[in-house]
């Protein structure tokens, strides 16, 4: 089990706002931590690394990496962290970058067989793709068989496809390597595929913990299925009302009346969802 | 024409290489810990410490020179100190040239190596402490490999201004042959003496010294970009 309660002050984009977090995660979890930027996800995570200091506790098992005065060094946490940016050593080729972390040869090659970068491994970090680098990154992070793997928007930077398959890829490292899993990321269906719960920050505060389905899925009632999006514009045609709605990367027109019209404004953030028919479903190929 | 050339004495060329060498030395292992506090401090006392680094730059070497009299004299707390602890003197003799030399050339070699530490991905040194390395370790495995540009012009360029010092060599050094006579007093000692053969002759060894230096970090530094990308062997 990893005890968090920790709390510190920071200086936000709207003024103090203080970093207020309760948490307990049961080991090998992979959990998500989700929220607005700027509402602590990064920060908590560097706490957890002991690169930032805070006020409070850290318990990881029976293990005290930060007590009162106390405070585990960085250097002997059992962490390994996945940077938004790579953060890989340029001056190493791609397998040195790992065997800097420990010098375990064998471990090295594997991780590098598993995530497809063997034919790579004397390269340096510079003449990779943004996928590739953040495979090292993530092989890198495992190389001291961590404690705790902390990810901080690990994918932001790849295109969907690359995505796709780093998913499966973080996947199944998670499930060989048996590690608890804290992931900063925006992405639903990044978190649902991969978490298993999630805990939604807000101005320094849990707003949101639970299962992923739970709270990802915003069905409620007797809803069969429902969405979340943007409404951008309402036209008038004839008689009817036609709302432009923007729900993920697609746009949908819903016939809407005359009340539902008036009483939305564009830009409002609103539910479509329906519950009178079986929605099919087609492969597309 | 070959007699003037025949009667040139070298001993001022070398005890310049000599003292430029010694000082990069000594600056490099004071300047590496100070550089990378400045790097990284966001201390209130910084700006102050940089100031006082940065001084030598623009203060006339007559006045530098003056004060390292003052204070390395056998009269004050310093000099005595040495004096009488070491039986070391460091006034009018080559160990105060080297003394002289490290305050005059600091800020050339703390600067480049700071805006180098600066450059850092902040990140990547973090990735370096999760690894579970030192500070050392980071700085000598991560962080200095990662700056040879700034690295070779931080030595480079505080070997060549070594030797070119001269206003305060000549204050707290005096003009003594083989002990603190270097290279450009003794042009300004022919110079005097109306020797121009001879001048010109150290003039021109000093350019074309000095030149192939600078040619050769430029040349290296401009090597370093262009591996950015390539293979590592």
């Amino acid at each position: 089990m990893i005890k968090i309660d920790i709390d510190k002050k920071l200086h936000g984009s709207q003024g103090e706002m203080s970093l207020d977090v309760k948490l307990e995660i049961k080991e090998h979890d992979f959990m998500a931590l989700a929220g607005e930027s700027g509402s602590g996800k990064t920060t908590l995570l560097r706490i957890l690394a002991g690169l930032e200091e805070a006020e409070g506790s850290i318990m990881i098992g029976d293990e005290v990496w930060q007590e009162g005065g106390f405070s585990l060094a960085t250097q002997k946490r059992k962490i390994g962290f996945v940077f938004q940016d790579y953060a890989l050593f340029p001056n190493m080729s791609v397998e040195e970058n790992l065997l800097f972390v420990h010098k375990d040869k064998k471990l090295a090659a594997h991780l590098l067989d598993l995530t497809e970068l063997s034919s790579l491994k004397k390269r340096l970090p510079k003449s990779l793709s943004g996928g590739q680098k953040q495979r090292v990154s993530l092989c890198r992070a495992l190389m001291n068989r961590p404690k705790l793997l902390l990810m901080d928007e690990p994918l932001s930077a790849l295109d969907p496809t690359m995505r796709t398959k780093l998913q499966d890829e973080i996947l199944s490292l998670y499930k060989e390597f048996e590690t608890t899993v804290i992931m900063v990321s925006h992405d639903p269906s990044e978190i649902y595929r991969l978490a298993s719960r999630i805990v939604v920050l807000n101005q320094g505060e849990i707003i949101e913990d639970g299962k992923t389905k739970d709270i990802l899925l915003k069905t409620t009632g007797s809803q069969k299925f429902s969405f979340e999006g943007e409404l951008l514009d309402i036209k008038r045609v004839d008689v009817i009302y036609v709302a432009v709605i923007a729900i993920g990367q697609q746009l949908v027109e819903v016939v809407i009346s005359k009340y539902e019209a008036d009483s939305l404004k564009i830009g409002d953030t609103i539910s479509v969802s329906t519950k009178a028919f079986t929605p099919t479903l087609n492969r597309r190929d | 024409m070959i007699e003037t050339f025949q009667g040139i004495e070298f001993s001022p060329f070398l005890l310049s290489f000599k003292l430029a060498f010694l000082t990069t030395c000594i600056l490099f292992i004071i300047s590496l810990p100070l550089a990378w506090y400045l790097a990284q401090s966001r201390s209130k006392i910084k700006p102050y410490i940089e100031a006082v680094t940065a001084l030598p730059i623009v203060l006339p070497p007559s006045v530098l020179g003056f004060y390292i009299l003052i204070v390395l004299s056998h009269n004050a707390p310093i000099g005595a100190f040495f004096a009488e602890t070491f039986d070391i003197k460091l006034l009018f003799n080559f160990t105060g040239l080297v003394v002289a030399s490290c305050f005059y050339s600091l800020p050339f070699m703390v600067q480049p190596l700071q805006s180098g530490f600066e450059s850092l991905d902040k990140n990547m040194l973090e990735a370096s402490y999760i690894a579970g390395k030192s500070k050392i370790e980071t700085i000598l495995k991560v962080a200095l490999p990662n700056i040879k540009p700034a690295l070779m012009t931080a030595i480079i360029i505080t070997f060549a201004h070594t030797v070119g010092e001269f206003g305060v060599v000549l204050m707290v050094g005096g003009s003594i042959p083989s002990e603190t006579k270097v290279a450009s007093v003794a042009i300004y000692e022919m110079v005097e003496i109306m020797d121009y053969a001879s001048a010109h002759i150290y003039a021109g060894i000093m350019v074309l010294i000095s030149f192939t230096v600078l040619l050769a970090v430029y040349i290296f530094n401009h090597k370093q970009h262009k591996r950015i990308g390539g293979f590592h062997l």
